[in-house]
């Protein structure tokens, strides 16, 4: 019984690496970018979120509409001024190197807005969940949303990719840059499109990170981004269903290695598994297949 | 004490200016015995003659609240003992300077309230300052007295005496809270094996609980990568059946051992120490979840012994604000420096040098009551012995735990 606490625990926590794992392995299928500061888009998403729900006294669903619009704007903004410039530079470490310094930017700047202290998040989602076998087991409602939310995004996202024009034009734009525009695509409007979801998609991500862990800092978006980052490479970065399970794994190894080896050395355990999968399978649990790719 | 960036308001910043006490270096008694030894060759006349006790502090800035508590305590504890004939019959002089919670800015601080002709230091008011500050009164063999700098190194020299536990000492001091009161028969410990603060309260908790009247069932730790999901330390505390837990980390990583814990639907009772004050703060937090939390806080403003009653009322007035800890602890300081100068019969005319060597002998032959402790004593090494006191959380605010 106690293990299925725990794997239910896990779950939890997997379903939001899960849907932080989608922004990362979007951006990256389309853009081959990585950009580092999706943590910190869901960090700006979160305080929108706090900022509008608190003006309004309580009403969260504007909050995360406004969230939603702003972080888009944030996202397509970002890449027009700090990634479009250099995506013809001779290496592409500059534009991993320029994602890291927004990345930093947005956290210095919402340490100067909203301070270092922290803040406490109201969930948005008001359903407290259900529970199982006479109270032992006790599903979130935050946790039941998210893997549904998740699941929605990922279905979405599937078919925005492979029935419309625009998604066609992303899959066109991200196996070849060049032949694409040869093509009559417009790259570069097809890229910001992807920022724009991509953006979207944290802001989402957000409002379920800090429902979940209702602790808000400007460093709120940075620790879940990198392990996100991590669950998108052991699912197959670029690989959309990779992401999703990828996301969950990491979640629930994380818990059991708390649980059952030793609750400090989870991290290492989880970057270790990390490793010998890559070396096992390269290009991550899903990555191999190509048109699995978005 | 790390706890840094309490919203504060940006009027703070116009006022503070270091002023010297009004009505302070006037008429002392005539009647001064004059056993000096070792006059110093600036001497003024003897009826002028006065103690000049300095401080520091940040009173500006992100910690501005927890320098002018210091400052103002030590302040308004220096204009009692005035009121009430000086020490040994001779007024004193304050001084306060501002750190800015920088520690080069402490040592010029320092330096700006030697020139002023300090002979006793309350402060630095923060660790880091006090460890920088206390580099150069060991030069200067300057008595310091700390009231509020937990780190352990802030009292690695012989002429720096501290109020407050250090930070590795709370757990002692938690662990001997919680059997002396019964608190708990099973105990589950959270910590934050990445921090230094946490590991030592963590470590020196351990050592003190064996043979006490309760258990460790659990101890589980995390670090600062891995601090949103509390659930697997939580479970694992419910499961082994810990009915108090004891939380030696900040109040930042507590908001969210809380909220998981209710949501899980498990209530022990939660102990922290002073890097959960402050808990109560968190914008939009639900302080019903912080409802019964205990923490080990050397001073509740809400106590009904006179001292603190007076004192608190006495602060009010003249502040404008209930004062915290760092007050309390601030105000104790200046008494002690009082009663030890009192108890070894010294005098303003001693140079810094002899008063000191003086004062680190008191220091460890006084026993000193105040608002932190009825009963306190110091080690030669700086640390002070006496007795735990914490405070519960009630509606909201803190009360004096029984």
């Amino acid at each position: 019984m106690s293990f299925l606490t725990y794997l239910i625990s896990g779950l939890s926590l997997g379903s939001i690496y899960a849907i932080i794992a989608l922004g990362y392995t979007m951006v990256y299928g389309i853009a081959k970018m990585l950009n580092f500061a999706h943590g910190d888009f869901i960090m700006v998403g979160c305080y929108i979120i706090f900022s509008v729900t608190g003006a309004l006294s309580g009403n969260s669903a504007i909050g995360i509409i406004a969230a939603i619009v702003l972080c888009t704007l944030l996202g397509i903004t970002t890449e027009f001024v700090a990634y479009r410039p250099l995506r013809g530079a001779a290496s592409p470490l500059a534009v991993l190197i320029t994602a890291i310094g927004v990345s930093y930017f947005l956290e210095n700047v919402a340490l100067l807005i909203f301070g270092a202290d922290i803040k406490s998040f109201s969930s948005v989602i008001k359903w407290e969940g259900f529970t199982l076998a006479d109270g032992q087991l006790r599903i979130q409602g935050v946790t039941i949303v998210t893997i549904l939310v998740s699941v929605v995004v990922l279905v979405v996202l599937q078919l925005f990719i492979k029935k419309t024009k625009q998604g066609q034009a992303m899959l066109a734009a991200s196996e070849d840059k060049g032949a694409a525009a040869l093509m009559g695509i417009n790259v570069n409007r097809t890229i910001m499109l992807t920022f724009a979801i991509g953006s979207a998609l944290a802001a989402i991500a957000g409002a379920l990170l800090c429902s979940a862990y209702p602790s808000l800092s400007p460093y709120t978006g940075a620790m879940p981004g990198i392990k996100a980052f991590v669950a998108a490479v052991l699912g197959g970065i670029g690989s959309i269903p990779g992401a999703m399970i990828g996301g969950l794994m990491l979640g629930i190894i994380e818990i059991l290695s708390k649980t059952y080896i030793s609750s400090q050395l989870s991290d290492a355990i989880v970057f270790g598994i990390l490793v010998i999968v890559l070396l096992v399978k390269p290009t991550g649990i899903l990555g191999k297949v190509i048109q699995e790719k978005v | 004490m790390k706890k840094y960036r309490k919203v504060i308001s940006a009027l703070v910043a116009g006022v503070m200016t270091a002023s010297m006490l009004a009505g302070c270096g006037s008429s002392a008694d005539n009647s001064q015995t004059a056993t000096t030894e070792q006059a110093e060759g600036e001497q003024a006349a003897a009826d002028t003659l006065t103690f000049k006790i300095g401080a520091i502090g940040p009173l500006t800035g992100g910690a501005a609240a927890y320098g002018n508590a210091v400052c103002n305590a030590a302040e308004l504890a220096v204009s009692e003992i005035n009121a009430n004939g000086g020490i040994n019959g001779y007024q004193v002089e304050y001084s306060k300077e501002d750190d800015e919670l920088n520690a080069e800015k402490s040592v010029n601080a320092y330096n700006t309230l030697k020139d002023w002709g300090m002979q006793f230091l309350v402060g630095s008011t923060t660790s880091a300052c006090s460890i920088a500050v206390s580099e150069y009164t060991k030069n200067d063999n300057m008595f310091q007295l700390t009231p509020s700098g937990s780190a352990v190194d802030c009292v690695k020299y012989d002429n720096v005496f501290r109020v407050c536990f250090s930070d590795p000492n709370q757990g002692i001091a938690s662990a001997q809270y919680i059997s002396d009161h019964n608190l708990a028969t099973k105990v589950g410990i959270i910590y934050d094996s990445s921090d230094v603060y946490s590991n030592g309260i963590y470590q020196k908790f351990t050592e003190e609980s064996a043979g006490k009247n309760y258990e460790i069932v659990s101890a589980e730790a995390f670090t600062q990568d891995n601090n949103t999901d509390f659930s697997v330390q939580l479970q694992k505390a419910k499961d082994a059946g810990a009915d108090l837990v004891f939380l030696p980390i900040y109040y930042k990583d507590a908001s969210l051992i809380l909220t998981q814990a209710n949501t899980m639907g498990y209530s022990p009772v939660f102990f922290g120490v002073d890097g959960m004050d402050g808990i109560l703060t968190v914008d939009n937090f639900d302080t019903a979840l912080a409802e019964g939390v205990m923490l080990l806080t050397p001073f509740a403003a809400d106590a009904t012994d006179d001292l603190t009653v007076n004192f608190v009322s006495q602060y009010q007035a003249k502040y404008g604000e209930v004062p915290n800890q760092f007050a309390a602890d601030a105000y104790d300081a200046v008494y002690i420096i009082k009663q030890a100068i009192e108890a070894k019969n010294l005098t303003p005319d001693m140079s810094v040098s002899d008063l000191c060597e003086s004062m680190k002998t008191a220091m460890t032959e006084i026993e000193a009551t105040g608002l932190t402790s009825s009963k306190m004593t110091w080690e030669a090494s700086g640390e002070p012995n006496k007795e735990p006191k914490a405070v519960v959380i009630q509606n909201g605010a803190y009360v004096s735990a029984q």
